[in-house]
């Protein structure tokens, strides 16, 4: 509902953003020029011990990768966002996220007094610095995801990636369940093959949004995850 | 299906340093020097044992699952896989392998009384579990695949801590409903 839209930014490539999103609202992020990556992380803003369990998120809902109707589970048990909308499909919760000697080593070294702002920032830095803004650091830091991207692994094991995974206008909304720290890079993903460092935007909207009802579709998607959001009912009481 | 690249040890249970029995639903936390061997033997099979690693000498810098995957291109941990922490280390080489929870956790990192904390309690490694990925990108979850006796055995790359919950989850077949001990070997570096 445009009627509900709170706030609207463009997050350019390469840059790292931050936003604690309310119970009751909603991020959608859209690849305005096709073939984005987004490195997300979440922890529970008031309790940061907290924080995304990404193999009970992937053992509960029985998948290797994210689409709509799957939850991001806490290493509490409890729902921290829900995946309401997806337009793509796939997004990649395996391949972790890129660090300055694997950047370096892809893209070549570069400086900010040379480059400014077109120096090359990889997701695990960018990461760490919003962490140190709310107070944490290296140990807070645990397994990610990377919305629009897909890298698929074959009978033995073997980790591809796959490229235009998502078009221009693909977009996901995550509907938080709980008052979410929400850490967002848009850095390459670690595996993608384009030889220049080419980092895309994505829109950032914030939305207020309906109370899933007891049908909702994340909700039902299979028993773990509506015992997942009966814990994160009872945390709010 | 899924490569395993099963190999036995030649290093024998009698020349071990230290040999450490964890009980079924035990935490346990030892510190393994660089160029030592370190052995989990799944004593009565089908065992899960979940265990993560940290840099000896700076906890922050630890275990990474989605770093160790992505640098050897195979979501698989068997046999001359690196295991890769958050800031880049090799921690250790699996050198053996023969095999095709958390609240335990916490417990071991308090009784260690090192400053550590719930922060520190990453993504752990399942040995001797079998959770096969397929290319369609579902998860599937097979019986563990571990018997009597069989091991993982590592080479620590550097100084390492190593932390075992030896899982007590009660509901899960991967041990046949029945949690079981495991038992952990330690050889200097210049064993032969």
């Amino acid at each position: 509902m445009e009627s509900s839209l709170l706030w609207k930014e463009v997050l350019p490539g390469g840059a790292t953003w931050s936003h604690v999103l309310k119970r009751g609202t909603a991020l959608r992020i859209t690849d305005t020029e096709g073939d984005a990556n987004v490195a997300a992380y979440f922890l529970n803003f008031e309790n940061s011990s907290e924080r995304f369990n990404l193999p009970d998120t992937l053992k509960a809902q029985h998948t290797a990768r994210l689409r709509a109707g799957h939850v991001l589970f806490s290493d509490m048990g409890r729902v921290l966002c829900s995946i309401t909308e997806d337009t793509v499909g796939w997004h990649d919760p395996i391949a972790g996220i890129s660090n300055a000697a694997l950047i370096e080593k892809k893209y070549g070294k570069t400086t900010y007094q040379q480059s400014r702002n077109g120096w090359y920032q990889n997701a695990r830095d960018g990461f760490l610095i919003e962490l140190g803004k709310y107070g944490m650091g290296p140990r807070d830091l645990h397994a990610t995801v990377n919305f629009f991207s897909k890298v698929v692994v074959d009978d033995s094991g073997n980790m591809e990636y796959v490229g235009n995974n998502s078009p221009k206008g693909s977009y996901i909304e995550l509907r938080a369940e709980m008052n979410v720290l929400v850490l967002l890079n848009t850095s390459p993903h670690p595996l993608n093959t384009d030889p220049q460092y080419a980092p895309k935007p994505v829109e950032l909207s914030i939305s207020r949004v309906p109370t899933p009802m007891r049908d909702d579709r994340c909700r039902t998607l299979c028993p773990e995850n509506t015992r997942g959001f009966v814990m994160t009912e009872l945390y709010f009481l | 299906m899924q490569t395993t690249n099963l190999k036995t040890s030649l290093l024998k249970p009698e020349a071990a340093l230290h040999s450490f029995v964890v009980e079924a639903g035990d935490p346990f936390v030892v510190e393994i020097t660089q160029g030592q061997y370190v052995r989990i033997v799944d004593l009565e099979g089908n065992q899960a044992v979940d265990t993560i690693f940290y840099n000896a000498h700076d906890y922050a810098d630890r275990y990474s699952a989605q770093d160790t995957i992505r640098e050897q291109g195979n979501v698989y941990l068997t046999t001359g896989t690196s295991l890769v922490s958050t800031s880049g280390n090799v921690l250790l080489t699996i050198t053996a392998d023969m095999h095709a929870c958390r609240n335990s956790f916490l417990k071991g990192i308090q009784q260690w009384n090192r400053g550590m904390d719930k922060r520190d309690i990453t993504s752990n490694i399942n040995f001797f579990m079998n959770v096969p990925v397929t290319p369609d990108g579902n998860l599937t979850f097979e019986d563990g695949v571990s018997d009597a006796g069989k091991y993982v055995e590592l080479r620590a790359e550097m100084d390492v801590l190593m932390v075992i919950s030896n899982c007590p989850q009660l509901n899960n077949p991967c041990n046949g409903y029945n949690p079981t001990p495991v038992q952990i070997l330690i050889w200097d570096k210049n064993v032969q």
